[in-house]
């Protein structure tokens, strides 16, 4: 694990503002992780205080998942880990050596289009502000292949987890519920 | 957050060694959702972390046997939807999905979960408000402040933190224990042996020794498994902590209670058995109006504060329910 390997996994985007992405200088024991995000497989050197958000957001750039409370009450950070979904404000980043994570900028197939959860948040106009709907559409579709988007009522229990402070619950339910007999076709 | 140094466990004995004979501040690590929280809230300031996360033979459900039993680190959301769970101990399924949201059950382990700490908001604010869980000595906050949320039963002078965990409200009726693992080896308690009643220590919260993991959950199966319930109110209808909350198992014959086991959560400071509401059931048809007195039993004893006067009456009412909800079902 070197520097300069890290440096050339990094988006060229990253670079292009200047984003601060070296191995946590201040800190004397750096940990290597080897991580699959979004189908890429990374390796980094960070510090075992980095939360999984910040991992995504300071140094891959990755911003989709949002830092809403920082502290597993909102949602915003939602992502899947494995498959599953989790906050990752909450993860510990050194704790998802070897694993696959997948963020809302994951889910779009290749060929350009939307994922059918975020056409239909876009066709029921499930959002205001939009700062919580990257974690409502990963909450949503993981609501979707656990099986619990079987009725209103259910929608609402499972995606309790994600907070919408503008109230664009009633849209939100009426998007997952459109899109979870979409999603079996996809 | 204070830098800490981070240790991956490649097995428990490896892992209790390590917690142990390390500074005090030494941790487990498991699903996060509760030590990674109060770090940042630099309420947990711990010098080493041990993540026992790779002990796979700590993950499994077994219900085979003569005793359902959970790895320490399998996850609330997958006890919570285990089908056998699910049909023949309701009570505890429902313990876990009324608990958190489905992103932290997916992370939180079922062996952190007995050891969640209180959610009081002078434990996790800290400075300027003194809290004995924080800096033992300093004062509780909580005794002269704002105590809608903060224990009736089992509190002191110097905490009336409540214990916020659902899962333990449930396994405490069923008389559940848990394997530990320590230096010394191998012993097993009561689930409900292990939280204390904070007295005059409340940063001692359990009767773990220095270093011991929690190993897995027995629960001995028992017919009274379907006939239960876990009814949970809360400020609003998903995602938050009780107010209060009930665990109950019936035995029944006919309309008529042979045996009853009532556990509270929410109000107390630690999981609370209600044995004298038990007591009033045994024999007794199970009528809205026995239930209600079963209910007012469990509170007991209660001692309210400023505040958190109204969770007595919304206390008994929460064990009523729960017993006619059990009961539909035996």
């Amino acid at each position: 694990m070197t520097a300069h390997n890290n440096t050339s996994d990094m988006s060229s985007w990253a670079d292009e503002i200047g984003l601060d992405r070296r191995p946590a200088s201040l800190v004397s024991d750096a940990i290597s992780i080897h991580v699959r995000v979004n189908g890429r497989s990374r390796t980094l050197a960070i510090d075992p205080r980095t939360s999984l958000l910040d991992l995504l957001r300071e140094r891959l750039a990755l911003t989709g998942a949002k830092k809403g409370c920082d502290h597993g009450q909102c949602g915003a950070c939602t992502i899947h880990l494995d498959g599953r979904r989790v906050v990752s404000c909450l993860t510990l980043a050194v704790q998802v050596d070897g694993r696959e994570v997948t963020t809302i900028e994951g889910i779009t197939p290749s060929d350009g289009r939307l994922h059918p959860m975020q056409e239909s948040f876009i066709d029921h106009d499930a959002l205001q502000c939009g700062y919580c709907t990257p974690g409502q559409i990963m909450a949503a579709i993981a609501c979707v292949c656990e099986g619990h988007a079987v009725s209103a009522e259910s929608i609402r229990e499972y995606m309790s987890g994600n907070i919408c402070r503008c109230g664009a619950y009633v849209s939100i339910v009426a998007a997952i519920e459109d899109a979870a007999p979409k999603m079996t076709k996809v | 957050m204070q830098p800490f140094t981070y240790i991956r466990a490649k097995t428990a004995a490896e892992a209790v060694g390590a917690v142990a004979t390390r500074a005090s501040s030494t941790r487990f690590l498991a699903g996060g959702t509760t030590l990674y929280d109060l770090m940042k809230l630099n309420v947990e300031r711990p010098d080493s972390v041990v993540d026992i996360t790779g002990l796979k033979e700590l993950d499994s459900i077994d219900v085979d046997g003569a005793e359902l039993v959970f790895g320490a680190l399998a996850r609330m959301s997958d006890v919570a939807a285990h089908p056998q769970v699910v049909t023949e101990y309701p009570a505890i399924s429902e313990s876990l999905w009324r608990a958190a949201s489905q992103q932290l059950r997916n992370m939180a382990t079922v062996g952190g979960n007995l050891l969640q700490r209180t959610r009081c908001a002078y434990f996790r604010g800290g400075e300027p408000f003194p809290c004995n869980k924080r800096e033992p000595g300093s004062g509780c906050a909580a005794q002269q402040g704002i105590d809608r949320s903060h224990a009736l039963l089992g509190g002191s002078d110097a905490c009336i933190a409540t214990y916020p965990g659902d899962l333990a409200i449930a396994l405490v009726v069923f008389d559940a224990r848990i394997d530990l693992l320590g230096l010394q080896g191998q012993r097993t308690i009561a689930v409900e042996e292990l939280h204390r009643e904070p007295g005059a220590t409340p940063e001692v919260e359990t009767t773990l020794l220095p270093g011991e993991l929690i190993m897995r959950i027995r629960v001995p199966k028992t017919a009274m498994g379907r006939a239960s319930s876990y009814h949970k109110i809360r400020d609003r209808e998903s995602y938050a902590f009780a107010l209060a909350s009930a665990a109950v198992a019936l035995d029944m014959d006919g309309d008529t209670v042979h045996a009853a086991r009532i556990a509270i959560g929410g109000l107390a400071t630690r999981p609370w058995r209600a044995r004298a509401a038990e007591q009033v059931l045994a024999g007794k048809a199970l009528t809205p109006q026995a239930a209600r007195a079963a209910g007012q039993a469990a509170l007991q004893g209660a001692n309210p504060g400023r505040d958190n006067g109204f969770r007595i009456e919304l206390g008994a009412r929460t064990v009523a329910d729960a017993l006619m909800l059990a009961k539909q079902r035996a």
